[in-house]
């Protein structure tokens, strides 16, 4: 019964450095500069739902992009041989050892109108393409620098799936298509739903890549959050009910997400 | 914002330093003897006009924080320059803790949000005029600051500190606009703002990505003071804002130098200073100061309110106005300089240049210092602006916010009941 005293300096950790900060948070988006309590700042919020609509929908994008790419890519990782899969995983983890700032910055120079792609184009003597500062370009940040977010999760879920359990499904008279969607599929769905959950939640409040990618005219949640606290006008209020608002409509889809789980399994 | 200083100047340094070596030779017998030593091998050797000054907290083990720009400061990194953290350490005994910004705006945030106690920043004119007015700044005893009579008259008492009580200029500089010389066809005299507006170059401009800057850009070129508080005239700037954003490629900031280096963009609005850094890797650009008008900067030094150590701020402050240390830096930095003694320090075809040194009518006549605007105009900008930004022309239709929530909405009640009622079949 004592060990759980050792879970003490975690709990310190968490009271100070979430809990405290996010009453904060509410703190200042329910008051103005003289502290007294006001809802101005969480209404004004609304004004900016075409940036809110504009992040879910990219985000969402970037999400299921991550789900189809990764998720045979996890698959097939988890049916290799032993000693490959470590490999395999190091080459997965490989770009997140570098600062993810210069990875953007790297897609920057391929994307650039004079950059590597279009340079390409242009030798094979194609019209160059305009693929920097588009949304498409930040979508494609997204899905770059979070992949490795969903292929981990997937494959630890898929590793522990024993190869038995899909034999006796072929054995039952399951091709591979219907062993894929009534086996593999619901075994790995706590996986799935990680894996979502931690794609969409950084990509909905990433403000970097849309600035870098996005040619500062892909306004997301994240830079607007950021324009209130380093942008022209200071105002920390605005910037915290936003934050706070964006939390409350993470928990939301996170809600529906959670909807699809076995019973069992609460992701949040 | 000013990010991206002057890192190498060989050929120029080694003009400038060559130049200064025959103006120093005479006064480095002043120099004490073991200081004198130890540069001797230096290129550019420290004189200061009271060394008695300095030595008052010799022995106090004083440290100050100082907030700059990154890249502001000459480091000794270049073969035969100053280390004037490094210097003003060796003369005084005061340690620099020595950090670095990248916007007005952060610095302000940094000092709003306290738990920072900085003892020298180096905010830029409007800046200074807003921490003023919210008792962010405080009053300089300019009596510990003789090195202040150095500082050319023209760049005393402006707007932003009519007084001259809170600041001592560091650097100045004028926006301008850089633009490939081989592509645009037109005459070095006849750019002005309106090229970023012309459609020809479509897809090839690059824009600030700060209200403030931006704004100021479109009111030159309509005519309106870049200071204008008026609902109006903001909102007729940020018409035209809106009406550029189709040709513009991107609105970025320091990534300007990179973009306009490797030829990613045709025409930019850059500062002075920085544009200099660039024309001298790359032969196509070219620079112009729009005769029609532009803002004049000022970065200047303060002290802030919460200062632990004002005296010794004042003397860094007092320091950095050596003549031979703001040569130093400006030779480092390539802003242009309101220190006349450095001025004069500098090599002639620094001080006759056009971009560095318009000449004093233009100055006068054609540029707009920026002063602090009421809260009301800033959150206005601000508002003008994120509506630009956020403006839709690709065609994301307003409908699937709400759609998606009912359908979350949805999702949950049917699932919430399917559950439901698959419990209570578990009952029995």
């Amino acid at each position: 019964m004592k060990l759980k005293y050792f879970s003490a300096p975690y709990l310190v950790w968490m009271v100070v450095f979430i809990l405290v900060p996010l009453l904060m948070v509410a703190y200042f988006a329910f008051t103005n500069d003289n502290g007294a309590f006001t809802i101005k700042h969480v209404s004004a919020v609304g004004e900016y739902t075409n940036i809110f609509v504009r992040s879910v929908w990219l985000s969402l994008i970037a999400t299921a992009v991550c789900l189809v790419v990764a998720y045979p890519v996890a698959f097939f990782l988890s049916r290799m041989d032993k000693h490959k899969q470590g490999t395999m995983l190091m080459i997965v983890m490989l770009p997140m050892w570098m600062n993810f700032l210069l990875r953007t910055y790297a897609w920057m120079t391929i994307l650039g109108n004079k950059g590597i792609i279009n340079h390409l184009l242009t030798l094979a003597g194609l019209e160059p393409v305009k693929l920097i500062n588009t949304s498409g370009a930040v979508v494609l940040g997204m899905v770059y620098n979070y992949l490795p977010f969903m292929i981990l999760p997937l494959y630890s879920v898929m590793e522990k799936i024993d190869k038995s359990v899909i034999e006796a499904a072929s054995d039952l008279g399951c091709n591979s298509v219907s062993s894929l969607f009534r086996v593999i599929v619901p075994l790995s769905l706590p996986g799935i739903m990680s894996g979502i959950t931690m794609v969409f939640v950084p990509a909905i409040s990433t403000f970097i890549i849309s600035r870098m990618l996005g040619g500062g005219s892909n306004l997301l949640i994240g830079d607007l959050i950021e324009m209130q606290f380093l942008g022209n006008s200071y105002n920390p209020h605005l910037g915290a009910a936003i934050s706070l608002v964006l939390m409350a409509l993470i928990l939301v889809i996170m809600t529906v997400m959670n909807q699809f789980s076995p019973d069992d399994q609460v992701l949040m | 914002m000013k990010g991206y200083k002057k890192i190498f100047s060989l050929a120029l340094c080694a003009a400038l330093t060559a130049s200064l070596l025959g103006g120093c030779a005479s006064d480095s017998a002043e120099e004490n003897d073991a200081e004198a030593e130890e540069e001797e091998a230096a290129v550019q050797t420290l004189t200061v006009s009271d060394p008695e000054y300095y030595t008052r907290f010799k022995d106090d083990g004083l440290s100050i924080n100082v907030y700059n720009w990154g890249e502001y400061i000459s480091t000794g990194a270049d073969e035969g320059t100053l280390d004037v953290n490094a210097e003003f350490t060796k003369l005084t005994g005061i340690k620099v803790n020595y950090t670095n910004y990248a916007t007005n705006e952060e610095l302000y945030a940094k000092l709003k949000g306290g738990g920072a106690a900085y003892d020298v920043i180096i905010p830029s004119d409007y800046m200074i005029s807003k921490m003023i007015k919210e008792n962010m700044i405080q009053k300089l005893d300019f009596d510990n600051i003789p090195n202040y009579e150095y500082i050319m008259p023209n760049f005393r008492d402006l707007a932003y500190d009519p007084q001259n009580e809170y600041s001592v200029p560091y650097t100045w500089g004028t926006v301008g606009i850089i633009y490939d010389a081989t592509v645009v066809d037109m005459d070095k005299e006849d750019i002005d703002w309106d090229i970023l507006w012309n459609e020809d170059y479509a897809d090839q401009i690059l824009m600030f990505d700060n209200p403030r800057d931006a704004f100021a850009i479109a009111e030159t070129l309509n005519g309106i003071s870049m200071n204008t508080e008026d609902t109006e005239e903001l909102e007729t700037a940020a018409r035209s804002l809106m009406k550029q954003k189709s040709i513009v490629q991107g609105y970025v900031m320091d990534e300007i130098f990179d973009k306009m280096g490797a030829g990613d963009a045709l025409i930019a609005p850059y500062y002075a200073g920085d544009a200099l850094t660039i024309l001298e890797e790359n032969d196509s650009l070219d620079f112009v100061v729009p005769k029609s008008g532009t803002n004049l900067f000022i970065d200047a030094m303060c002290v802030p309110v919460g200062a632990r150590q004002k005296e010794a701020a004042e003397m860094y402050i007092n320091f950095m106005c050596e003549p031979d240390i703001a040569f130093a830096n400006i030779d480092y930095i390539c802003y242009s300089t309101p220190h006349q003694a450095a001025y004069d320090m500098l090599d002639e075809e620094v001080r006759t240049s056009p971009i560095s040194y318009p000449d004093e009518e233009f100055i006068a006549e054609k540029t707009t210092v920026f002063v602090n605007l009421s809260d009301e105009a800033n959150k206005e900008m601000q508002d003008l602006w994120t509506e630009m930004k956020s403006a839709e022309d690709e065609n994301v239709n307003t409908w699937i916010a709400p759609i998606f929530l009912i359908l979350c909405m949805i999702t949950i009640i049917v699932v919430l009941i399917r559950r439901h009622i698959k419990n209570k079949k578990d009952i029995f």
